[in-house]
């Protein structure tokens, strides 16, 4: 059984395998060539692709439209700005409340919606993120400090000798949160959970038919979802020190669904090169100055246009006879 | 009672700007299933485009056709231009992504919106720009406590004629039912001799052309431009479509004009900063008990 697993991560990355230990190495050794500026790009890009594999549980394993996935990464954000400054509870502690408060919050805005399709699913999520956005600005309870926001959050540490305060040490922290959510989706995608994800987004009647409960599968993929955008709001809001409403608009949910489709739906490694695309194009064109975002725009349809599967689709691979044997075995 | 009066005049002023918007999401969410995201630009270069003609043609306007006259060349010339934009970026951003499905062409509308909104940015700069105030009709109606300006009548009125018209094209003509066979089944409507391409032509033309008379009496009326507008202008008409019942032309003019006065009954009554999340409550309450908005007709679940 071991063989099995190990012979399918093989063939899951063996055509790439040279590639990604090189990729690994240079992730690795990146930070230590570039200047602070440019450590923190990729830091961005690292929190657009936590982003990006979030909305891929939602739009790209399930295809459920959501445009309005800022809103749970705001959750995320406000959770850990305000129980970090009001009550001054620790940034690491807050990660997994963070994604708790993100989890719980899709779940109950969830359930009641679930039941819509397609593009109604899409305006109603709109209005949700809208609806989170607003709030915030409205500043209730005196909590979310209105259009200005959150300041003053803490670095995220362990005591007093394990404290994340530099580029270098923040880029490490989130690509090694990226790359444990890689594995996990990995390993989600060729389970059960993963199968009756991508069945509900080819034929939904033909899932229904077949004894998977929709509703049930759908919901779980918003709220898993969700945690990881809440996760990425944690660390988001550590790394600037404050949260603003602005960052957390319906531009924001556009670029998050830009990232899937640009990287192709459900695929993992497509879903990277999206958020490379998304976060470090404007910052190749900085040189070009107000011309930038109109490149963007361009290149934006433009690999619709030459590669509209994205530009590392996600490979039907046939379920290979020993492992669907094996799945039976072990759930009897 | 004129308080309530003028709520619901001010009301149905900013519903019919919402919903001639919506018109143009709707027309092309009917015909080709997507959500032309460019849309909301369109609305903001047309009212762009007005202002130029306002304050470059200001002389020779207000010396040939008056004031009134200036504000039709204005709206006809930006309308001319949007349609001409609206048909060029379907040539180029979208054509090319049909085969290819919906999802792709979304992303293809969202690169188009943030091309048309940072080149109006490039051209007129990121201030707000102010409509000029000695070129816009300024006479004021006093009815009572009842307190109208002459603009937002003839705003009113004016949109309403458009409706009609649109209205009636669609409803009432051969063209109009060709439109609405390719709604309904686009391939059948070919084969029965519709004229696929013409179809598409027309809803790129007029859909851009509606948005960008909208955004000419948008900046009339509030005076003030600024080239971030068609974001939120485009959400509350898309919203306003969705309400009425996507692809359903009247359910999208009158889902923008219930939008209207809920925002404006919202605003006074309940708060004023909460009168976009009560729309959009409003919006999410529809949905869960008519999942297909207020005038979809239901339809049968294709296997």
């Amino acid at each position: 059984m071991e063989d099995t697993r190990i012979s399918k991560l093989n063939s899951f990355f063996s055509p790439q395998q040279g590639t990604l230990f090189a990729v690994l190495g240079i992730f690795v050794i990146y930070p230590f060539a570039a200047n602070n500026y440019y450590i923190d790009v990729a830091f961005f890009f690292g929190i657009y692709a936590l982003l990006g594999l979030s909305l891929n549980i939602v739009l790209g394993e399930v295809g459920l439209f959501d445009l309005g996935h800022a809103g749970f990464y705001a959750i995320g954000a406000y959770t850990t700005a305000i129980l970090n400054t009001k009550f001054g509870v620790p940034i690491l502690v807050l990660l997994p409340v963070s994604a708790i408060a993100a989890a719980l919050f899709a779940y109950l805005v969830c359930s009641p919606i679930i039941h819509l399709r397609g593009d109604y699913l899409c305006i109603v999520t709109i209005g949700m993120g809208e609806i989170v956005r607003l709030s915030l600005i409205n500043n209730p309870f005196d909590l979310t400090g209105g259009p200005n926001g959150v300041f003053g959050i803490d670095f995220p540490s362990l005591g007093s000798f394990f404290v994340i305060d530099s580029s270098i040490e923040y880029y490490f922290f989130i690509w090694i949160v990226v790359g444990f959510s890689i594995l996990a989706l990995i390993r989600l995608q060729n389970s059960r959970i993963g199968r009756a994800w991508n069945c509900i987004r080819e034929d939904e009647v033909a899932a229904n038919a077949n004894g998977i409960n929709v509703r049930h599968y759908k919901l779980l993929a918003f709220v898993l979802g969700a945690a990881m955008a809440g996760i990425a709001g944690n660390i988001y809001a550590s790394k600037l020190m404050c949260v603003s409403p602005e960052s957390f608009s319906f531009m924001e949910s556009c670029l998050m669904f830009c990232i899937v489709l640009i990287g192709g739906m459900g695929s993992i490694p497509g879903v990277i090169i999206g958020a490379a695309v998304i976060s470090l194009f404007p910052e190749i064109f900085r040189p070009f100055a107000m011309y930038r975002m109109l490149i963007f725009g361009t290149v934006m349809i433009l690999m619709m246009m030459f590669r509209p599967g994205g530009a590392w689709p996600r490979r039907r691979g046939g379920a290979d006879i020993k492992s669907v044997l094996n799945t039976w075995r072990k759930n009897g | 009672m004129e308080i309530v009066l003028e709520q619901i005049i001010n009301g149905l002023t900013i519903g019919s700007f919402y919903a001639l918007i919506a018109l143009g999401y709707s027309m092309v969410y009917g015909i080709l299933k997507l959500i032309n995201f460019a849309h909301g630009d369109f609305f903001t270069l047309g009212s762009y485009v007005g202002y130029t003609i306002l304050v470059f043609g200001s002389a020779f306007l207000t010396s040939h056709c008056g004031l009134w006259g200036g504000m039709i060349v204005a709206m006809v010339i930006a309308a001319i231009c949007l349609a001409l934009v609206g048909i060029t970026v379907e040539r180029l951003a979208y054509r090319p992504i049909y085969p290819a499905g919906r999802l792709p062409a979304v992303v293809s509308a969202l690169g188009a919106s943030i091309f048309l909104q940072n080149a109006i940015m490039v051209i007129w700069g990121p201030r707000y720009q102010a409509y000029p105030a000695s070129l816009i009709p300024n006479i004021h109606i006093q009815m009572g406590a009842l307190h109208i300006t002459l603009l937002q009548i003839v705003i009113l009125v004016f949109s309403f004629l458009l409706m009609g018209i649109l209205y009636y094209i669609i409803q009432r003509t051969l063209f109009g039912s060709a439109i609405r066979a390719s709604a309904l089944d686009r391939d059948t409507a070919s084969l029965m001799g519709i004229n696929f391409n013409k179809v598409i032509f027309f809803i790129f033309t007029l859909g851009p052309a509606l948005g960008a008379i909208t955004g000419v009496m948008v900046g009339m009326y509030y005076r003030q431009i600024s080239f971030t507008m068609g974001w939120n202008y485009g959400l509350k008409a898309f919203t306003a479509t969705i309400l009425g019942g996507i692809g359903n032309l009247p359910g999208a003019m009158f889902g923008g004009l219930i939008l209207g006065l809920l925002e404006m009954f919202g605003g006074a009554y309940i708060s004023a900063a909460w009168k976009d999340v009560f729309v959009f409550l409003i919006l999410i309450l529809v949905l869960i008990f008519r999942p297909n908005g207020l005038f979809g007709e239901k339809l049968a679940e294709k296997v």
